[in-house]
């Protein structure tokens, strides 16, 4: 990289790709071929920044300036202003909404600034399609110390000792995995890694692929060596084609570097990787369903013992891992154990991808040390509620976890105190809640989702989760009870102790944890067929501000049910029996004089 | 039942020997397929079972699993709209509503005309452009309600 005197990296993640990220470079190459400077600056198009709410994303070496939210059309300016003159592009430079300041330098952002970045250490620095760049930043090189001075058991206790734990979800102890998996003595062992990443709002394990392909490939080699199998599939999602298309480039050029394929770097040690594809269920996140699905079959999990360790594909002793916590793994080698070790809590070592979504004002993607509070992630690194509102909940686990409140903000995360608190780590979704969401319709969405995804096999999961849903729409119509609740509370108790797999035996804990926090908003639903938050339609009311309506008539004219009385020029006012709560009139009102209380008329 | 052409079952046989016709195959034949004829309706489907020599029912009950896969011919214009949390809770609910409304069919369904159909998905990940809808490949982020009748009209 030594003969450009500056590098302008462009984002090629999905978020920042969907807002022509690509045309973004192809008009910043053309700019500098048109002013002959092509020889002096270089552009690359790198994998996520992770800063996604302000997309896409433009990052000046060797200065780090950061620019957001540029066009297509900002090309010609970066480079007239920015490689020609040495002078920043104004407009462009992050501003921070607090102190109303320009922030031009990345280091500096209070989004960047808590973060410790392990599984995206190369996310956003390199591209992604090319392997150089990766083994210039000591890509490779923990696979070739693995190989060179370690025995499988030597490396196997360093994963131990150094105390990762699988980031899918689970949080089982990776070393220990490996190790179950060696033990085995059978001729045929595959390593597999999970990249059916399906919980919706978190994106980690596909932008760390098309970010960083390279660092799984090396881990899954390292794994490979460790347990002694000589076959690797990763199982991705098809609707991930970015990344498939990343993952097949770095697969080719680590076969032409020798690092995939037979005798690797001199050793005895062969190991190659095919790719498997997912179809879109989510429950072939679970390792069983998973190999199942590989094998051409529908994707129904199955009893746990045997694990796969025992046997897994085609009934041979399989190691599956999820892609971030292969992404850590060639760090921890080339570091070793103490370091990772000297990152994180009592027993959650090193750092947590999340994928920061929902009210909240710096949608993306965050790698934090394990131990930070809830609070440093939402109001400093997220940088607080959107427009001001009042923060209500915030959702972790995807559909197995739950949702925490005000209460549990000081927290420190890591597996075991989410847990505690009646959520789960899951694979890093961290949706946030705003005063405007109703959390009994969050409990319903989150139910929503598990019935169309529950793969029916067992009966729990399959009419339980139906059930469930059933009861949670009575509610949310006003036609609730209070028996409906206690019946809630007991079948979600029931289907967590019957389920046959991880999703069933999750799938109550939005239930049970919004019943939990926030007890008076499903009695409001039930006692005073009222929604706090106004979100469930069919229990809205509408109220004219007498104060406000300047009697124009025209929410009366638009009212289909002939709800809207009212004398012209004189405030009008809405018959609470007659109204279909269609909201027409509200859409109408030039003088927001039409609301939605939050208490009950 | 529809009929195979004499070329598409010979596409179809092709694409299965690709695989060498193996029964673990299954997913990634019917991947490849569906790429090529748009859907996988009955009569595919039953042909696929006879090259790879497994039962029909086996081939449906994998068809009908996953949600990737579809019975049904798309629109000429297919539209997604993304239905993952961060979506949700910035109103995705309000512009599948609005889709419905503006095309007059209901989701999983076609227009009469064949140019548009309706879907929900989880989550395309683009969650810093919520909600999100796919038309085609193409991505529209920040999409309000009160948009979805503009952008269609693009693809008038």
């Amino acid at each position: 990289m030594s003969r450009y005197k500056m590098h302008l990296l462009v984002c090629g993640g999905t978020g920042c790709r969907s807002s022509e990220s690509d045309l973004i470079v192809e008009n910043l190459k053309k700019v500098l071929q048109e002013k002959g400077l092509d020889g002096d600056a270089q552009v690359v198009q790198t994998g996520c920044f992770g800063f996604c709410e302000q997309g896409p994303i433009v990052k000046v070496l060797p200065d780090n300036t950061f620019y957001t939210s540029v066009k297509p059309s900002d090309a010609e300016g970066i480079i007239a202003e920015h490689v020609l003159k040495g002078r920043k592009v104004e407009r462009l430079l992050y501003k921070d909404p607090k102190q109303q300041t320009v922030v031009s330098d990345s280091k500096h952002m209070e989004f960047y600034q808590k973060q410790i970045r392990i599984a995206l250490r190369n996310c956003g620095f390199i591209d992604p399609e090319n392997i150089d760049e990766y083994i210039a930043r000591d890509g490779y090189a923990a696979l070739a110390k693995v190989l060179e001075e370690m025995t499988p058991e030597a490396a196997i206790d360093l994963l131990k000792k150094s105390g990762l734990r699988g980031r899918g979800g689970g949080g089982f102890p990776t070393g220990l995995k490996w190790e179950l998996a060696h033990k085995n003595k059978a001729g045929q062992k595959y390593v597999v890694c999970n990249a059916d990443e399906g919980d919706p709002g978190a994106f980690m394990d596909r932008s760390i692929l098309e970010g960083d392909p390279h660092s799984v490939i090396e881990a899954m080699a390292i794994c490979g060596y460790c347990i002694g199998a000589t076959k690797g599939m990763v199982y991705i999602r098809a609707e991930y084609p970015l990344a498939i298309q990343r993952l097949k480039i770095a697969l080719n050029q680590a076969r032409d570097y020798g690092l995939l394929g037979n005798s690797i770097l001199g050793s005895k040690h062969s190991f190659d990787i095919e790719l498997r594809y997912g179809a879109g269920a989510f429950v072939c996140g679970e390792e069983t369903a998973l190999i199942h699905s590989m094998e051409g079959q529908r994707g129904e999990p199955t009893v746990k013992p045997p694990f796969p360790a025992e046997s897994g594909y085609l009934g041979k002793p399989t190691n599956v891992n999820n892609v971030e916590t292969f992404a850590n793994i060639p760090a921890i080698y080339l570091r070793g154990a103490e370091w990772f070790l000297s990152i994180g809590t009592a027993k959650s070592k090193g750092t947590k991808v999340f994928a920061l979504a929902g009210k909240i004002n710096n949608v993306g993607l965050i790698e934090v040390p394990m131990g930070i509070t809830l609070r440093e992630v939402i109001y400093e690194i997220g940088g607080g509620i959107k427009d001001g509102k009042k923060f209500k909940a915030v959702q972790t686990g995807g559909p197995s976890g739950g949702c925490l409140t005000e209460k549990d903000l000081d927290t420190p995360i890591d597996f075991d105190n989410l847990l505690a608190v009646g959520s789960m780590m899951g694979s890093g979704g961290m949706i946030v809640m705003d005063e405007n969401d109703c959390m009994v319709s969050v409990a319903k969405f989150y139910l929503d989702f598990t019935v169309e995804e529950s793969c029916g096999k067992c009966a729990p999961c399959r009419v339980g989760n139906k059930r469930l849903y059933e009861l949670l729409n009575k509610i949310t119509n006003g036609k609730g009870t209070e028996e409906d609740l206690e019946q809630l509370r007991n079948m979600s108790v029931v289907i967590k102790d019957t389920a046959l797999c991880g999703l069933g035996q999750t799938s109550p804990n939005p239930v049970l944890s919004t019943m939990e926090n926030f007890a008076d908003e499903y009695a409001a639903h039930i006692h005073d067929q009222h929604c706090p938050s106004g979100q469930c339609k069919a229990l809205r009311q509408y109220f004219i501000l007498s104060e406000k309506c300047v009697g124009c008539t025209a929410c009366s004219k638009v009212c289909p049910s002939e709800a809207i009385s009212g004398e012209k020029r004189q405030a009008h006012l809405i018959d609470q029996i007659k109204c279909i709560r269609c909201g027409a009139c509200m859409e109408k009102c030039k003088f927001s004089a039409i609301i939605i209380p939050s208490t009950k008329i | 039942m529809e009929e195979l052409q004499s070329c598409q079952i010979d596409k179809i046989k092709e694409i299965c020997r690709s695989f060498n016709n193996a029964e673990g195959e299954l997913i990634n034949v019917l991947h490849k397929t569906q790429e090529t004829f748009g859907y996988l309706p009955e009569s595919v489907q039953r042909l696929i079972a006879a090259e790879l020599n497994i039962s029909a029912a086996q081939v449906y009950g994998v068809v009908s699993f996953y949600t990737f896969f579809t019975m049904k011919p798309k629109g000429k214009f297919p539209i997604s709209i993304c239905l993952g949390t961060a979506c949700y809770v910035r109103g995705a609910e309000d512009v599948v509503d609005e889709f419905k409304k503006a095309l007059d069919i209901k989701v999983g369904e076609v227009t009469p005309d064949g140019k548009f159909s309706l879907d929900c998905l989880r989550c395309v990940g683009a969650c810093g452009l919520a909600p999100v809808v796919l038309i085609g490949d193409k991505v529209h982020g920040r999409l309000e309600a009160n948009q979805v009748k503009e952008l269609l009209a693009q693809y008038e």
